[in-house]
């Protein structure tokens, strides 16, 4: 423990050497699984004793450019300390269930080895003492987001889901680059130090360019509108993976980056602003979608989307703590979510709410789990969720009771989709398939331990808020009350309306009309972004082809080969082949170094 | 200084012969001139020196030289014209870049 607060780096060693463990010993290591509980316990150990202890840092330079140096290095405050927790913890349910999950897939120890690089990825972003190495932490998480959403990569859905979560992120990753670059040029530096001790000392403009950029890069890694379009799709890859990368950890680094920073965004009023104003849309956008969606695990997706948008707009509206505390408890109960879908899946080879229901008979673990995280995300009393939630909503109803609203018309939503997967998958009676049953401890012991976590985590909010240097806000009574009884009467009504099986679905939609087919096609956000894509990309390369690649390379490559044959087309008119001529030629060169040496000794 | 003058001239005779002369045999006889002038002159350059001895030995081996090499110069002419049928200059351009 001492030595792992000392040296936090070890929290990237140890999971990575787990993981190169387990690739070495190639395809039928049947162990895989012991080796890659080390990573998130690992990380798990760090966080704790980080936490008793933080302040452990140290760096090194790693390129120098004329008198500039580029350091990477660590550096573990409450910040990190909590987030490795949130890493450890949820990897290690992760890890657990999927010794369940995969059992018997042909990429099993590729499965393990990825998470365990995943974790020392997500370790490396987490403790980074400079947004350099956040950012190559940042990149490695988004590489292993791309090789687990495509792990079953035989599928070319898994293939092309994999392929569009890697470019849209890079859209956003992009932005950022260019923004670390700005810091550079302004401060020299990229550690976090150097960096925010300069931030009030800069230019307004540049400030707000800066946080701009950086929010670019948050929301892509944050699935926020219009960038959110790979989230749902990520859905392709195991449902451990969902939980661990897709809900609870790798998605909610924008979040953690944004907080990381904030004094930059605190000097940057209007790209809070934006911030707020994109936090609300997509939330309310993801939420009315997830109400139409028929596929539990993009209810979830969805859902995972709605809650980071909450964040964000907790972010935009200053009270990044409490933004974070929502991160916190959200990992728990998305992740427990996530992982009760996994087990209805497992269980039942389907994942269409249409195909499910009664599923609380045979699955009562997986049901009772699933009804606590559920109630959690609906924000319930006295569950996690509820806290962390209102915290959020009580800053933003703050800044604007409008976008206020907003976020209660999500609440209720939130209420209403979530009740609407919990009846269909659980209640009634089974519609199809054959009999499913509850899995083994590695299923049941992940589920219950994040059921209690997501039940209890709202009691850690006022410590959480003191150790992040801040204190807890007391609540506002009426709007706590008034979130509450709108969120359990949307669910009392889901309830009624969805007793009766999918077929209710009919019937909100004839209510909804156009609303309802709208939001069913998630607005036509993702076919608008694909046809832009699919009608610029290749303009733009065959513009840059016909200008730049044909005359200026082709040109450069073509006129080398061509000055060549020209020049030796010049040179071998003098080769006649006949030797009076050679002669004549050595005779007037004779005579030319005769009149030369003459003249020049003279 | 007469005799640089008789060699200058005989090593231009030859030179312009080599030059100019399109029957294969007739450059080689050329050659011989001009070789003949350079050993002219060497030997005359030698004359009036204390090793003048040094000078005529030269001389002897260049003959042989120029003997060893219309020797093999005549024989190459034969052989590319048994084999060709040709032994003018202008046709002998098998080398051309």
């Amino acid at each position: 423990m001492s030595a792992l607060a000392s040296a936090p780096w070890l929290v990237i060693v140890v999971p990575l050497f787990a993981g190169v463990f387990i690739a070495v010993f190639g395809r039928n290591f049947r162990g895989a699984a012991w080796a890659a509980v080390l990573a998130p316990l690992s990380a798990l150990a760090c966080g704790v004793s980080a936490l008793a202890s933080p302040g452990a840092s140290g760096s090194v330079a790693w390129l120098a450019a004329g008198g500039r140096v580029l350091e990477v290095g660590y550096s573990v405050d409450a910040l990190s300390a909590i987030m490795l927790v949130v890493v450890g913890t949820v990897g290690l349910a992760v890890v657990v269930f999927s010794t369940a999950y995969m059992a018997g897939d042909r990429g099993w120890t590729r499965y393990f080895a990825l998470l365990c690089v995943f974790t020392a990825s997500m370790a490396g972003l987490v403790i980074a003492d400079g947004l350099l190495g956040l950012f190559i932490g940042w990149e490695l998480v988004g590489a292993c987001s791309y090789l687990l959403i495509g792990f079953w990569f035989e599928r070319p859905s898994a293939a092309s889901a994999a392929m569009k979560a890697f470019l849209v992120t890079r859209v956003g990753d992009a932005a950022m680059l260019v923004g670390l670059a700005l810091l550079w040029r302004e401060t020299g530096s990229l550690s976090f130090a150097t960096v925010l001790h300069a931030v009030p000392a800069m230019p307004t403009a540049t400030v707000t360019a800066v946080a701009l950029l950086l929010f670019a890069g948050a929301a892509g890694k944050s699935a926020q509108f219009p960038l959110h379009i790979w989230l749902p799709e990520a859905m392709e890859g195991p449902t451990p993976v969902s939980a661990l990368i897709h809900a609870a950890t790798m998605v909610a680094a924008g979040v953690f980056l944004v907080a990381r920073v904030w004094p930059v965004f605190a000097a940057a009023p209007v790209a809070r602003e934006v911030m707020l104003a994109i936090g609300v849309v997509t939330a309310l956008g993801a939420a009315s979608v997830a109400i139409t969606q028929t596929d539990l695990k993009r209810v979830l997706a969805y859902s995972t989307i709605s809650q980071l948008g909450i964040m964000f707009a907790g972010l935009g509206a200053g009270a990044w703590r409490a933004a974070f505390f929502h991160l916190v408890t959200h990992a728990a109960f998305k992740a427990l979510l996530f992982l009760g879908a996994g087990s209805v899946i497992h269980a039942t080879g389907s994942q269409e709410l249409s195909e499910l229901g009664g599923l609380w008979r045979r699955m009562p673990v997986t049901a009772a789990t699933w009804c606590v995280g559920a109630a959690a995300l609906a924000g319930l009393p006295p569950l996690s969720g509820f806290w962390s939630k209102d915290g959020v909503l009580d800053a933003v109803w703050r800044v604007s009771p409008v976008w206020g609203s907003a976020l209660i018309l999500v609440s209720m939503l939130t209420a209403w989709y979530v009740t609407r997967a919990t009846v269909l998958a659980f209640g009634g009676e089974r519609r199809s398939g054959s009999a499913a049953h509850e899995g083994g401890l590695a299923t049941t012991v992940p589920l219950v331990v994040l059921a209690c976590l997501a039940a209890g985590l709202g009691a850690v909010r006022r410590p959480l808020a003191e150790a992040l240097g801040g204190e807890a806000e007391p609540a506002a009574i009426a709007l706590m009350v008034g979130v509450t009884l709108v969120a359990a009467l949307a669910a009392f009504a889901a309830w009624r309306t969805y007793r009766s099986g999918p077929e209710a679905d009919g019937r909100v939609s004839s209510r909804l009309g156009p609303i309802w087919r709208w939001a069913g096609e998630a607005y036509g956000v993702d076919t608008v972004l694909s046809g832009f894509a699919r009608v610029t990309v290749p303009a733009v390369a065959r513009a840059l082809h016909d200008s730049v690649d044909r005359r200026v390379i082709d040109g450069a490559v073509e006129g080398t080969a061509k000055g060549a044959r020209r020049a030796g087309g010049l040179v071998s008119a003098l080769q006649s082949g006949d030797a009076q001529w050679y002669a004549a030629l050595m005779a007037a060169g004779v005579i030319v170094m005769l009149a030369l040496g003459t003249w020049v000794s003279r | 200084m007469s005799v640089i003058v008789l060699c200058a001239a005989l090593f231009s005779i030859g030179l312009y012969g080599v030059l100019t002369r399109r029957e294969v045999v007739a450059v080689l006889a050329c050659a011989e001139v001009m070789l003949g002038a350079a050993t002219v002159q060497a030997m005359a350059f030698a004359a009036g020196r204390p090793d003048a001895a040094q000078g005529q030995a030269l001389g002897v081996v260049l003959v042989a030289l120029a003997a060893a090499e219309a020797a093999v110069g005549l024989a190459v002419v034969v052989a590319v014209a048994r084999s060709s049928g040709r032994s003018r200059v202008e046709d002998l351009t098998e080398v051309r870049g």
